[in-house]
């Protein structure tokens, strides 16, 4: 995501360290909005109990969004207003503003729930521990291959393609996005169901 | 929306001049004495069409007593800026903006221009009440939609309160309200454009209502209260930052046209006539370490005329003044077309070096003393105004009347409306093409063109063309 903005960071400054320089602050931003949803939900799962329904909540809030996205597939005004200069924080906005950082949560549950089988024993704090590192390993392992995919696009718009490609590989893919969103809230609804 | 990015949206300069050249010219039609609507006329600029260098169709308003001006597209190359990342908005609609009434009428180009059609109308009322400006005048768009330039505040003759910028929504056209958050000390406004990846926008001045509407006012010329300053704003904040004034003597600073490629931090602005000596001027500003700079950097003095050549108005100078009412840059920043609407001169500068601004053509036509002819034998009254350039930097267009009650003053004997076309050299030189004249019906006079699939005055980029 954002990997245009790299482009055109490289190409007005004319140097491709200025391209690979605007990477940085597109994952920290992406990073930061991937936590502020994974970090409630590690936090709620210490009540180990109630896991089902913090999934089932989840994956509804998830196709809640989607559908949301699916009618209003307008971008927030507020998006515009973001300096062209504050890179961290567009990526931090738009991450929040298309659910990328939400489709993760069912994801990051499913993925506590598998290895957490026999955890039920164990005091609360450990748990809590352990749910926080698999929160910021699911946020990081997810922000480095997006980061990965988009730098290698850029570079290769930048050094190879051209701007032609710019405008040439950009589909409308608003309403995908959306479908994909609540088909994983769907699908985690359902495994959590059947679980 | 679309699934694909319209083909008319480009990410580089470059790339929109390598893009298929122009069918059609649109241009807006006055009638200078409101007797009869204003329209949008729809020519046909395809070499070796059978209807070449003909309206081919009309749009024609409802209401009386508009006066059309500016307009522009509801969307352009702005569209593909990478922080929107989904461009899947149609260069589709022309937005139309009577600056004498206020009214805004949006027209679908879509399917096809000669079937072009009003799609909505925006009453004056509801400019007057969500903005509080009236008199809309130049459009462009970009991040946060359609911005509109307005010359008039609140109140019947505009000064109730200063003009300014409002934003249109670009899907639905609903008026959303000012731009400005902080205008700090502008006062006055004309045009209005920017860098979009450095985000900043200039705005010029002309003058306030009472000033224009009824013809120019000689005693407030020659005590210099019309516009000389220069606004600079940050684009994303709504804010004022700085102020730049030519200088009083410097009358009118109208057109301003920023480098298209957005790693050039310099751009020009015209300014009609200096008091002192009637010469007109193009200045050049840039910005450097965070601060913007500007500079006169071309001169076109006056052209002395015997008495019965001239208007009442210009009988006791002696002259005839140049008159800089529009400019328009090349979209390789290369040349700068310059229209001396009182002596009768399209001017073409070589500005590859910005501050050094090398004439590089002219071409004779009309002229308040002058009146030459087109090639073709017509006559042209007026002089060169609107220009518009093509995306290849080919062709340039120019219509010839400056404004209803200005044209009466500086032309008595009427400007009838017609639209004319040079052929530019690859390294400079500009001559009128013999084959290419519109005459518009009896009546009308033409002020702005806009090109199919965009222009010169029209498209701004996020990326540079390196």
């Amino acid at each position: 995501m954002g990997w245009p903005l790299a482009v055109s960071a490289g190409l007005m400054e004319r140097s491709p360290r200025a391209l690979f320089a605007a990477l940085g602050p597109l994952s920290v931003g992406h990073l930061l909005a991937t936590l502020l949803m994974l970090l409630p939900f590690a936090l709620l799962l210490v009540l180990a109990k109630w896991q089902h329904q913090i999934s089932t909540f989840a994956s509804l809030l998830l196709i809640a969004f989607g559908m949301f996205r699916l009618l209003n597939r307008r971008h927030p005004r507020a998006l515009a207003r973001i300096p062209p200069a504050q890179l961290g924080l567009w990526s931090f906005a738009i991450a929040l503003a298309h659910g990328a950082a939400l489709m993760l949560v069912p994801i990051y549950l499913g993925l506590c729930q598998a290895f957490a089988l026999d955890t039920g024993h164990e005091a609360a704090g450990a748990l809590m521990g352990a749910n926080l590192g698999m929160a910021v390993l699911v946020a990081i392992i997810h922000v480095v291959a997006m980061i990965a995919a988009g730098g290698s696009m850029a570079w290769a718009v930048y050094r190879y393609l051209g701007l032609k490609f710019v405008s040439r590989s950009w589909f409308n893919l608003e309403a995908g996005w959306a479908a994909s969103l609540i088909l994983v809230g769907v699908a985690a609804l359902a495994f959590n169901l059947a679980d | 929306m679309t699934i694909r990015p319209d083909p008319t949206l480009h990410a580089s300069p470059k790339l929109a001049m390598e893009a298929p050249t122009e069918n059609f010219a649109y241009t807006v039609l006055l009638s200078p004495d409101f007797s009869k609507p204003d329209a949008l006329a729809v020519i046909d600029v395809k070499p070796g069409s059978p209807h070449y260098s003909q309206i081919v169709h009309t749009v024609t308003m409802p209401n009386k007593g508009d006066e059309f001006h500016h307009f522009g597209w509801n969307a352009c190359s702005s569209a593909l800026s990478p922080l929107f990342g989904h461009a899947f908005i149609e260069r589709r609609y022309l937005i139309v903006p009577g600056l004498r009434s206020s009214r805004i009428y949006i027209i679908d180009t879509k399917p096809d221009p000669t079937q072009a059609r009003i799609h909505k109308i925006i009453e004056p009322e509801e400019v007057f009440k969500k903005t509080g400006y009236s008199r809309p005048h130049t459009i462009h768009c970009g991040p946060e939609g359609i911005y509109v330039s307005t010359l008039g505040g609140r109140g019947k003759d505009g000064t109730d309160g200063p003009p300014g910028v409002f934003l249109m929504d670009c899907e639905t056209f609903e008026v959303l309200g000012r731009w400005e958050l902080d205008r700090g000390p502008q006062k006055l406004h004309y045009d209005f454009w920017w860098n979009l990846p450095r985000d900043y926008m200039v705005t010029s001045e002309w003058a306030l209502p009472p000033q224009f509407e009824n013809g120019i006012v000689p005693e407030d010329l020659l005590s210099n209260k019309y516009g000389h300053r220069l606004h600079f704003w940050d684009l994303r904040e709504r804010r004022h930052v700085q102020t730049l004034d030519l200088g009083a003597n410097h009358q009118m600073a109208l057109e301003v046209r920023p480098a298209h490629d957005p790693a050039r931090e310099y751009g020009f602005v015209g300014v009609v006539v200096d008091t002192t000596n009637l010469e007109g001027s193009i200045w050049t500003w840039w910005r450097e370490n965070g601060k913007f700079h500007v500079e006169k950097t071309a001169t076109i003095p006056a052209e002395p005329a015997p008495k019965e050549k001239l208007p009442p108005l210009l009988q006791g100078f002696g002259a005839v003044p140049p008159l800089v009412t529009d400019i328009d840059l090349s979209m390789d920043d290369r040349f700068l077309y310059v229209s001396c609407w009182g002596t009768g001169e399209m001017r073409q500068y070589d500005v590859s070096d910005p501050h050094k601004p090398k004439l590089a053509g002219s071409v004779r036509i009309g002229g308040i003393a002058h009146r030459a002819p087109h090639p073709n034998g017509k006559p042209f009254a007026g002089g060169p105004q609107m220009v518009e350039i093509s995306r290849d930097g080919k062709r340039v267009y120019w219509t010839n009347s400056l404004y209803s009650t200005w044209d009466d003053q500086f032309y008595p004997d009427g400007v009838p409306g017609v639209e004319v076309m040079a052929n530019a050299g690859p390294s400079g030189g500009l001559e009128l093409a013999a084959d290419y004249f519109v005459s518009f019906p009896e009546g009308y006079r033409a002020h702005q063109i806009r090109l199919e699939g965009g222009d010169c005055s029209t498209d701004s980029f996020c990326y540079p063309s390196a």
